[in-house]
Order: structure tokens, then C-alpha cells, then sequence
């Protein structure tokens, strides 16, 4: 059964903090009512949190991490959500009931089976 | 939302796919010639090429077949392997065996039988290959199974055939890709004829379909028919494609010719067999019933000279009578089918059968088009709707009230009609200097070589 991850775009919240309180019963409602097709999933803290890791000059060469994500937009990845679905129409089906779809934005996106 | 019988889940080759390569079109095949292509310079070694020896009746009866049968085979090719890439090149490569034994052995009596049955053997072929390739055993039951000869019925042909459609006009694949894959694989075009009618390099055109080809097999695009909630969103996506196709042919936005006459020829095929599938759709009878009037008036939209005449000035004698009777017809019966929510292809085509049927444009009942086009405002408002609105206002009401109306839509500065409404009001409301500067505005914003030699008549006329 092919699998999609939801990345979930959306603007730069912090899920813990009890004003998300609200939103955060949305979600738990998919997740019970997706409960059938989620394989994985998370919340990420905000992006002030992340930090991007480059080795500068290849394989063996400097290690830089930098603060903040890999890229500043105006929505940020928040969370994600792992699918096994049918088919596509399936997938956006369920990313089209996630709260971040109707805020922001859900990028649906096959995984690779290898093996299979 | 579970697959059909023949969704890409649970096609043989899905099965056989988990002992393949993980998508056998990507890594091995190489984009094949359409069927209308002299055939040979992809295929693999020991084809001989055939169309020298070929009798023209059988290559006209060959030409002919690919292009009234060509989708259909290959939506059952498709439907049969779960591969859009896989079935084209079985069907190519049937195509070719035509060629080469149609001439010695007569054509058959079901071309199309015999075209399916031969490229259901190639796919199993290619199948082979690649799994010999890989290292790998293709298990007996992924191609004996369900790939008896029997010939599907017409009914199993016609739902793959919608299936095909629906894959190619997916929401999920963008519009200009749809339009790609429709006139690829639902029309037969070559892929360098498809670029050529979008006008886009070759080598643009054949990334853009192996990439829409990828993401169907890869994102799993269905290869179903829609369930009826889904309908309405899927079928205006399909007419969204076929009425872009239409338009790309009607009004070509650069370039020196006006027509390009095959693309309206394709789009109008595609209205009448979606049309013909899906009768009771008001959308696609109002697409067929629009496509049929506005094309009623080709040969009246161009002079002797190849520039454009404005509706007012055509020659309704030459407007195609038959085309007319056909699209008010459709029309007719799609208004009786519209739900409470008015279709917007049923509302233009409802305008533009006002036109057809008004002996002249002045006898053109102007209350009617102003009524259809404030029905139109309510499920399609769009500045260049307005604009018509507007134009229709000023021939009911008068040059001055039209102006007023022209100069109250915002939002097309940069559409070169807009100034050329504009400019046709001011001079008659005797406005002569703002009128000119109006044309001159639009002339600076016309692409398209034909219109623009009539903005520039109309400039150096005065009128």
C-alpha cells in the first residue's frame, strides 16, 4: 500500500503553548478520525528552535550548524503526518481535512517503497 | 475512497512491479514516436522500418484506426497494465506491427481488437525484458491471469477510455500538463506536434510528459472513474482542459495565425466523446454546444487577407448552419439538465447561441446578452466577463452608458481588448483623439500579429 507524508505548512506556532489549545483539539479529532490511514507523525516546535546542519566541502569536511530552519517563509513546516493510502486521491482526501489545509497549506508527497 | 476494479492498486502490474524496477517507464523506456510519426527510431533492434513498403490505402486505413481507435486501445492498455508509459509503447509498438503486416495480410476485420490484442502481447513482452533485465522472474500469473483474448466490450472499453480522461485532466497535475497528456495520449498527437500546438520546444514538451507521466505512477493518480460527490469538481476539470485546447487553436495569443485550426478540430473531437460519455453532464454539453457556436463563425472571423472580423461585421452567410442548429440544440437540453446552479459553459454557450440566432448584429437582442451574461456574474465574476457585459450594455443602451460600464471594470490595464472596447465607444461617441490613444494602447499590449494589424487599421483609419 503506497504511503504519503502530509507536511503540514502552516504559520510558526508553538503546538505546546496553551493558546494552541483549541487548534490542538481539532487535530486530535483527525487523528482519531484518520486513525486508519496514520502510520507516524509529530508536531515540530517553531522554527527558532530548528537548526540546519551543513558539512561545508563534502563527506569529512567542516561541520557548520546554523540557527533557524532551512528556509524563512511566511508559513512554516509545523508538523507532519504519515499516510498509507490507496492511492492519491485518497491521501489528499485526509490532508484536506487537516486543520492546516484550511489555515495554510498540506504538501502531500509519495515516499519511495525500496525493497518492495 | 477505494480504487475501482482497475484502479493503478490493483492492476497486475502493481503485483509484478514489486519484482521490477520501481517504475519501468523512468529508467528504461524511452518516450515513443506517436502513432502518426513515421515509426522506427525508438524502437529496439531487428524492427525493420516499415513505411516504405507500406500500400498508402493501408497506412491511410492504418492512420485512420490510430486516430478513432487510438485511445481507446490504449485506455484498455492502460487499464490492463496500470502504466500510462508501459501502454504507450505497447500500443506504438502494435502500431507498428500493423505496418508491417496489414500490407501482407489485409486489414483485419476489428482493427481495434486486433491493435489491443497485439499490444496486450507487447506489454507482456516488455514486461519480460524488463524483468530479465532486473535479474528477475516475472511470475507466470502476472501475465496469463485476467489477460485472456477475449475482446473487452464496448461498455469496458468506454470506461477505460473515461478513466484515461479522468487520469490525464487530474486536479492534481497542473493545467498546461493537462492539456499535454489529453492531446498526447486522448488524441494521439506526437509528442513534437503537442509542443509544436503549445508552443514549446520539443525538448520542454517531452520533460513536461514524462514528468506528468512519473507523478501519475508515482504519486498514484487513479485510474478511475470519479464517484458521484467527486463528479462535478473532476468534470470541470476535464472542461477546463478541452475549452484551453479550444482556445489555444481559437484565438492563438502570439504568432501569425489567427487559427490554428487542428487544435480546434482536436478540442471539438474531445467535447463530442466526453459529451458522448457522459451525456447527462450540463457542463460538457454547454462546453460541446460553446465550442460548436463560437466555431460555427470560423469561416466569417478572418477576410480574404487573413485579418480578423469583428462579429458586428461578419458575414452571417457564411456562419456553418449546421454547427448552429447542433450547439442551440445542446443547449437547449443542457438548460433543462442545469441544477439550481447555473453551469458557466451552459451560460456562454446560452450567449453565444444569442449571436447565432440574431439575423444581424444589429437585430441582436441585446436584453437577452445582458440578462445571460449578469446569470454568468453570479458563478463566473471575472473582470474580462464584466468587460463583455459592459461592451453589450453600450449596443443596448448607447455608446455613452457602455463607456461608463467599459471604464467601471478595474483590473484589465493590461488587457489589449479592454483599451480596443474602450477606444470603439470613444469614436462613437466622437472622441476621435482619446479613441486613437485607446487603440494605441492596445496595439502596445496585442501579441498576436493578425490582431494587431486590425488595431492598426483601426488606428491609421480613424476607423
Amino acid at each position: 500500500m503506497p504511503q504519503y507524508i502530509a507536511l503540514t505548512y502552516t504559520a510558526d506556532v508553538d503546538w505546546s503553548a496553551p493558546e494552541q489549545a483549541a487548534e490542538m483539539v481539532e487535530y486530535n479529532a483527525f487523528g482519531q478520525a484518520a486513525a486508519a490511514v496514520i502510520r507516524g507523525g509529530g508536531a515540530l516546535y517553531p522554527t527558532a528552535t530548528a537548526t540546519t546542519v551543513r558539512v561545508n566541502g563534502g563527506k569529512g569536511g567542516d561541520v557548520v550548524a546554523s540557527d533557524g530552519p532551512y528556509a524563512e517563509t511566511k508559513e512554516a513546516l509545523t508538523g507532519f503526518y504519515l499516510f498509507e493510502c490507496a492511492d492519491l486521491d485518497e491521501a489528499v482526501g485526509w490532508a484536506a481535512k487537516l486543520p492546516a489545509a484550511w489555515s495554510g497549506a498540506v504538501e502531500v508527497r509519495p515516499l519511495i517503497q525500496f525493497g518492495k | 475512497m477505494t480504487p475501482g476494479p482497475n484502479g493503478w492498486t490493483t492492476a497486475r502490474v502493481d503485483t509484478s512491479g514489486a519484482k521490477l524496477p520501481a517504475s519501468l517507464s523512468q529508467s528504461v523506456h524511452s518516450e515513443p514516436p506517436g502513432h502518426s510519426e513515421p515509426p522506427g527510431h525508438s524502437e529496439p533492434p531487428g524492427h525493420s522500418e516499415p513505411q516504405d513498403t507500406c500500400a498508402p490505402a493501408v497506412r491511410a486505413a492504418l492512420v485512420r484506426v490510430a486516430r478513432d481507435e487510438g485511445a481507446r486501445v490504449l485506455a484498455t492498455l492502460v487499464g490492463l497494465t496500470g502504466s500510462l508509459q508501459l501502454a504507450q509503447d505497447a500500443v506504438q509498438d502494435a502500431t507498428i506491427r500493423a505496418l508491417e503486416t496489414w500490407p501482407r495480410d489485409g486489414i483485419p476485420d476489428n482493427p481495434r481488437a486486433w491493435l489491443t490484442v497485439t499490444a496486450r502481447r507487447r506489454a507482456v513482452d516488455i514486461l519480460r525484458r524488463e524483468a530479465q533485465r532486473a535479474g528477475k522472474e516475472i511470475a507466470a500469473m502476472d501475465v496469463n491471469g485476467p489477460w485472456d483474448d477475449a475482446a473487452p466490450t464496448a461498455q469496458a472499453v468506454d470506461d477505460d477510455l473515461l478513466r484515461l480522461i479522468f487520469t490525464c485532466c487530474h486536479p492534481a497535475l497542473a493545467l498546461e500538463t493537462r492539456v499535454a497528456l489529453s492531446l498526447r495520449t486522448v488524441c494521439g498527437l506526437s509528442t513534437a506536434e503537442v509542443a509544436r500546438a503549445m508552443l514549446v520546444p520539443e525538448a520542454t514538451m517531452l520533460k513536461r510528459l514524462t514528468r506528468a507521466k512519473q507523478k501519475i505512477a508515482q504519486a498514484r493518480i487513479p485510474y478511475r472513474i470519479p464517484a458521484a460527490h467527486e463528479l462535478p469538481e473532476r468534470v470541470s476539470a476535464v472542461a477546463a482542459c478541452i475549452y484551453l485546447i479550444f482556445n489555444e487553436g481559437y484565438a492563438a495569443t502570439s504568432g501569425e495565425d489567427v487559427l490554428r485550426a487542428e487544435l480546434v478540430d482536436e478540442a471539438l473531437r474531445l467535447g463530442r466523446l466526453v459529451h458522448a460519455l457522459m451525456p447527462d453532464e450540463p457542463a460538457l454539453s454547454g462546453l460541446l454546444a460553446l465550442m460548436l457556436l463560437q466555431d460555427s463563425r470560423r469561416g466569417a472571423r478572418r477576410d480574404a487577407a487573413g485579418d480578423l472580423v469583428l462579429l458586428a461585421d461578419q458575414d452571417r452567410t457564411l456562419w456553418r448552419r449546421d454547427l448552429v442548429v447542433e450547439g442551440v440544440t445542446l443547449v437547449g437540453s443542457a438548460l433543462k439538465r442545469t441544477p439550481d446552479r447555473p453551469d458557466p459553459y451552459v451560460v456562454q454557450a446560452a450567449l453565444a447561441a444569442c449571436h447565432a440566432l440574431a439575423p444581424s448584429y444589429r437585430q441582436t437582442d441585446w436584453d437577452a446578452v445582458v440578462s445571460w451574461y449578469d446569470v454568468l456574474l453570479t458563478v463566473h465574476d471575472t473582470p474580462v466577463v464584466r468587460l463583455n457585459r459592459a461592451v453589450a450594455v453600450g449596443e443596448r443602451d448607447g455608446a455613452a452608458a457602455g463607456l461608463a460600464e467599459v471604464e467601471a471594470v478595474t483590473g484589465l490595464d493590461g488587457y489589449p481588448l479592454w483599451h480596443a472596447s474602450r477606444a470603439e465607444l470613444l469614436w462613437r461617441l466622437a472622441r476621435p483623439d482619446e479613441a486613437r490613444a485607446a487603440w494605441r494602447g492596445a496595439l502596445t499590449l496585442e501579441s498576436n500579429e493578425a490582431t494587431r494589424r486590425f488595431l492598426q487599421q483601426k488606428l491609421d483609419g480613424g476607423r
